[in-house]
């Protein structure tokens, strides 16, 4: 069995975004890199397969620029076989992100049973590429899964959807599932399996290797800035009885013609 | 000359750090309040490799340099001090065998150790005997096929839990030093008595006890090097430990500066951030300063002792300034945290008391002084 995981590598989440100066996209010099968190249940996921089929094999495959593979290291440590790594600006859109994912694992030789993906990528939260990657190989496709249980080439997932009700669904491989939280517990990678990671093959690709041009961009940016910064906010004090009905009066009247929203 | 970590030891720290954030600090304070054993927690740690860091690839440990075990040992006393005694005792009690025992004893005692979870406790300190080690009254007796323990161990850390413990004694008290001998004792053994847990005032989820030795039997094989060797190995072990000992002032008192940062911007007195206030200001300028040359000290300690180089003194530096950094720089995170400093919902005044520990064990402050002034003016 083949198993393919996509992974994205973001800024940590503590880290301070700023925009380029020209606005281009966002300085990354100093960013600290980490594996996206939903990604993290999908290597999981993966991992909890290999466990009981010793046979499957397990990919991990990121786009994204060099600088260092963080995420690709860590999933490896944690337990994947090899990677695939495309080499690539941080900023591409999804459409040309899975279309170099799908170059990269029809190159690689083996037909993919299972692939993973986090639900979403928290950089850009453009929650896209499992589902056009899907479409690309003609696959069935299911995203936020918090369930999984595997008989064969049958495959039953479980989906959250709104106000925490759950949809079973039942579907054969090959197949694209899109990772929530709470799907599973994400292992650590020990340190053994940091240092074993080392060793594990890792192949690179070009955009060009992997049939994506700059022809199959659909979003081009137009800037990247920070949102407006928040005014502070106002306080009313109505702890005298007697001027609750003015204090509440200019409340109201504030909330209509300055916040506009009643 | 490079002060760089090579990117292993940067992969090394931040899984060590990912542990100490997402495993150790959320349970530190209910461990701390109940005195609780981190018995899982210490596994899990275990689980990972970051435990017994001083066990040879040979023998089936990770193959760590005393410079990466230093970076460990900082990530998780960041964690918590306390539970990172229990872990980092085991070190301590392994460290003899590693030191001074042979290739049989090496597999015999070190491999379990990496292919299960196990506790090692140190035995050295004794009811009468502290900083005077050499005195220890615990007699080693021939017994023909083996050895005959009796006698008083006192403030063993892991005790409760220990499946071995390193034993000091003397086979005979009248030669002092050269009398003192080291034995292996496997925790089953009959004749080993514990005393009840010790109250601290921190630390208080490791296990420290006395325990008591009567006409313990241990196969001869069990003795570290010849009679009367055991002091050398106690020595040298220090050497190696006492980097390691430090390296848990420093995660500490990092951890009390991180703290102290945070809370700084966040409190608002006179209208401004407390952090503006160039009083403020100055206690963190310190904590940063103590910080930084506390952490050179203390991977230069280690890394003298890879090197294979006579680290006593610099060791000795590590330790007492890294423990006496520790104490200031968490009493001035109680003071800037002011009267929320003093309360226990706040995790500053366990780090306070946890600071205390780490001036007394392994050599006192005073100690340490004396072996640098006994180096420097040799
Ligand atoms: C929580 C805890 C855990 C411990 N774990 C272990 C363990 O696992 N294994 C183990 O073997 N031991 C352990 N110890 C023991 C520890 O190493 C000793 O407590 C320490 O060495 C000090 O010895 P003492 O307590 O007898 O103090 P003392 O030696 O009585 O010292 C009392 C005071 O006198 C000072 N002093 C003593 N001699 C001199 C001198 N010559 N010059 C100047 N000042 C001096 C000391 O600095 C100290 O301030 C532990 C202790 C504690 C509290």
């Amino acid at each position: 069995m083949n198993i393919f995981v996509c992974v994205k590598q973001v800024p940590d989440t503590e880290t301070k975004i700023i925009p380029t100066s020209d606005g281009s996209f966002i300085e990354t010099a100093s960013i600290k890199w980490i594996m996206n968190p939903y990604d993290e249940y999908a290597v999981e996921q993966a991992l909890l397969i290999k466990t009981s089929n010793p046979a499957a094999n397990v990919t991990v495959v990121r786009l994204g620029s060099v600088k260092d593979t963080e995420a690709l290291r860590t999933a490896m440590a944690m337990g994947a076989d090899d990677a695939a790594l495309i080499e690539a600006p941080d900023n591409l859109d999804s459409y040309s992100i899975a279309k170099a994912l799908k170059g990269a694992i029809d190159k690689s030789g083996k037909k993919p049973d299972l692939i993973f993906t986090g639900k979403q990528a928290i950089d850009d939260d453009a929650l896209q590429v499992p589902q056009i990657l899907a479409e690309m190989f003609n696959f069935p496709s299911v995203s936020v899964i918090v369930g999984f249980e595997q008989s064969g080439t049958t495959i039953k997932v479980k989906r959250e959807v709104e106000g925490g009700a759950l949809e079973v669904y039942e579907v054969s491989t090959p197949v694209v599932l899109a990772a929530n939280k709470g799907l599973n517990t994400p292992r650590y990678a020990s340190l053994p399996g940091i240092m074993k990671a080392k060793k594990k093959p890792m192949l690179q690709y070009s955009l060009g290797d992997v049939g994506v041009s700059d022809a199959d961009r659909r979003v081009k940016y137009s800037g990247f800035k920070l949102p407006p910064e928040k005014p502070p906010g106002k306080k009313f004090d109505a702890t005298d009885a007697a001027k609750q009905k003015e204090v509440v009066a200019q409340v109201v009247g504030l909330l209509r013609t300055e916040a506009k929203v009643i | 000359m490079d002060f760089a970590l090579s990117s292993d030891q940067l992969e090394i720290r931040d899984l060590a750090l990912k542990f100490a954030r997402n495993e150790m600090i959320p349970h530190a304070q209910e461990y701390d309040e109940h005195g609780k054993f981190p018995a899982e927690i210490f596994k899990k740690a275990w689980e990972l490799g970051l435990i017994n860091s001083c066990i040879p690839a040979e023998y089936g440990g990770s193959g760590f340099s005393g410079v990466d075990g230093v970076i460990i040992g900082e990530a998780l006393a960041y964690g918590c001090m306390g539970m990172n005694t229990s872990f980092m005792a085991n070190d301590l009690a392994l460290l003899p065998i590693v030191i001074g025992g042979s290739d049989a004893q090496k597999k015999k005692f070190l491999t379990p150790f990496t292919e299960q979870f196990k506790i090692a406790s140190f035995c050295l300190t004794e009811p009468e005997n502290g900083s005077d080690a050499s005195g220890i009254k615990t007699q080693i007796k021939d017994g023909g096929d083996h050895w005959i323990i009796n006698g008083d161990k006192m403030w063993i850390t892991n005790a409760g839990f220990a499946d071995l413990f390193v034993v000091y004694g003397t086979i005979d008290s009248s030669l002092k030093h050269k009398g003192i001998s080291a034995v292996v004792v496997e925790g089953k053994t009959p004749g080993i008595e514990l005393g009840k847990k010790e109250d601290k005032m921190g630390h208080r989820s490791s296990d420290t006890r006395g325990v008591k030795f009567n006409n313990v039997k241990v196969p001869k094989e069990n003795m570290l090097g010849k009679p009367g060797e055991g002091w050398a190995i106690a020595m040298s072990t220090l050497d190696h430990s006492r980097p390691l000992v430090a390296s848990s002032a420093l995660g500490g008192a990092q951890r009390a500066m991180d703290l102290s940062i945070q809370y700084s911007k966040e409190r608002i007195q006179f209208g401004v951030p407390i952090a503006k206030h160039q009083a403020v200001q100055f206690m963190i300028a310190e904590m940063g300063m103590k910080i930084e040359a506390a952490r050179l000290l203390v991977h230069k300690a280690a890394w003298l002792c890879d090197q294979g180089k006579k680290n006593t003194e610099v060791a000795s530096y590590a330790k007492a300034f890294a423990s006496d950094s520790c104490m200031q720089i968490t009493t001035d995170a109680v003071q800037i945290y002011g009267g929320y400093g003093y309360s226990r919902e706040y995790p500053v005044e366990k780090l306070m008391r946890d600071a205390k520990l780490i001036q007394i064990y392994e050599g006192t402050s005073q100690i340490q002084r004396l072996v640098m002034a006994r180096e420097l003016l040799k």
